[in-house]
């Protein structure tokens, strides 16, 4: 039997497929985020040094590591639309970018307020809060980049090429920050090295894995709306049943 | 005609960009005292005590380098652009990277080069030593290049888009921290009695490194932007 591999690739297929995928991630996301908040709050215990205040740490965690995953990913579709001229992964680029925005936004605002009572301050310049910070810039640039070309599939290519010079630069940025950091005030404070409860990490790994969920499932949705708008003048579009109601 | 050699299409390109930079000498200007304007304005707003002054001069300097290096950005490829030059070159059976690259010399030489020969002025007025002031210029001139270079891609990315000298920093700024980072980094250390190698070192480096690849970078940007 030949599968033919490429037929998700075409906009019109995959449009009615996450259409059908995207209920199951959003529920089950959803649950996932009710199970994980649920042991995060009531079943792992206070934390000895850092009190009740650690537990927005289920919250923080799973946003600045998928926000620097999804960089990552974005980019990653930015150069495949880029060299195979696949126009599915540049839209999956540009749905990709506001949530990666949103989630280091988040991982910056919970680790202010994470910080003010841990280290009695809500930003100090250390070198991972700043290149979070450097990350939200380059997400923006993105979306600014895409929104200030009309011409949606220069857009696409423009910054694609962005977001590949971004990735080269994350390591160097990184880096220097830390080194710089270093080099002004020494090491800063620093989440200690305590193995974990087994309920924190069942929390951590279930909000995890709910945040993951709720990536996919917000881009497809997102993805749902970009296709529409980039076809909406094809005849498989003006035929969908939600489009002739 | 015989076809040229790289270089002497490197040599032909800087010159032109030199030359048409030279009757427009007031643009050239305006970079340097926006330059010259913005370091004399920390002073007023943070206070005259000398103390904190040489503490924060490297920082300062750089800070409105990187500035003023946006700022003439937009020029690099603007003109070329609106009177259709830049699409008779992208025609040209040349390499179109090092036709970049001597665009990219002539803008640092331009409008890279002043800040750098200005900035001693501007670290005696805010009392630096003369060793602190020669790392700042060893550092500037190492990486006042990088930032022509990236934001080189940063300008063609943006050409002939509606507000673009605004967003052609906010794509760039953040890809220059690094520079920003050790070229004050090499400062202080010389202040501080440590070891400067490192900074300029680790300067060069991405100087080369931004040498082998932002033309060829820059050539797809504006392959992108011309079709």
């Amino acid at each position: 039997m030949a599968i033919n591999w490429f037929k998700y690739a075409a906009p019109s297929s995959f449009y009615g497929l996450i259409g059908k995928m995207i209920p199951w991630f959003a529920w089950s996301s959803g649950i996932l985020f009710i199970i994980g908040l649920y042991i995060g709050f009531f079943v792992a215990p206070t934390d000895v040094q850092q009190g009740e205040a650690y537990r927005i740490m289920f919250i923080h965690v799973p946003t600045s590591i998928l926000s620097m995953f999804v960089y990552l990913v974005m980019a990653g579709y930015a150069a495949m639309g880029l060299i195979f001229n696949t126009r599915l992964s540049s839209m999956m680029a540009s749905a990709l970018a506001p949530t990666g925005a949103l989630l280091a936004f988040l991982s910056l605002w919970t680790g202010a307020l994470w910080g003010k009572p841990m280290w009695g301050a809500w930003w100090v310049w250390d070198a991972r809060l700043t290149s979070e910070l450097v990350l939200l810039f380059l997400y923006l640039g993105f979306i600014a980049l895409q929104a200030a070309i009309d011409d949606p599939r220069r857009a696409d290519r423009a910054s694609a090429l962005l977001a590949i010079v971004g990735s080269v630069n994350v390591p160097i940025i990184y880096f220097s920050v830390k080194w710089w950091n270093t080099l002004h005030q020494g090491s800063t404070v620093k989440f200690s090295g305590t193995s974990m409860h087994v309920a924190m990490q069942q929390a951590m790994y279930t909000m995890l894995l709910a945040c993951w969920l709720y990536v996919i499932a917000v881009s497809l949705i997102r993805v749902r709306s970009i296709i529409l708008e980039r076809e909406r003048n094809t005849q498989w579009v003006t035929d969908l049943p939600e489009v002739t109601k | 005609m015989n076809r040229l050699s790289l270089f002497g299409l490197l040599g032909l390109v800087i010159r032109r960009d030199l030359i048409l930079a030279m009757r427009r000498r007031a643009d050239v200007l305006t970079t340097l005292i926006f330059f010259v304007m913005v370091v004399s304005l920390f002073p007023l707003g943070v206070g005259p005590e000398p103390d904190m002054l040489r503490k924060m001069a490297a920082g300062v300097v750089w800070v409105a380098a990187l500035l003023a290096s946006m700022l003439s950005l937009g020029r690099m490829f603007s003109a070329d652009y609106l009177d259709g030059t830049l699409e008779q070159m992208m025609l040209v059976p040349q390499s179109l990277s090092m036709l970049v690259l001597g665009k990219i010399v002539a803008h640092w030489m331009v409008s890279g080069l002043p800040l750098v020969l200005m900035a001693p002025v501007l670290g005696l007025q805010f009392d630096m030593s003369a060793q602190a002031l020669w790392i700042l210029i060893a550092g500037l001139l190492l990486g006042t290049p990088i930032l022509s270079m990236v934001g080189a891609v940063g300008a063609a990315l943006t050409l002939g888009l509606r507000g673009g000298g605004v967003l052609v920093s906010l794509l760039v700024l953040p890809l220059c921290i690094p520079v920003l980072i050790f070229g004050t980094g090499a400062v202080d250390a010389a202040i501080t009695g440590m070891s400067v190698a490192s900074h300029l070192l680790l300067l060069s480096a991405l100087l080369l490194l931004a040498l082998v690849f932002t033309p060829w970078v820059t050539a797809q940007a504006l392959r992108i932007s011309m079709e």
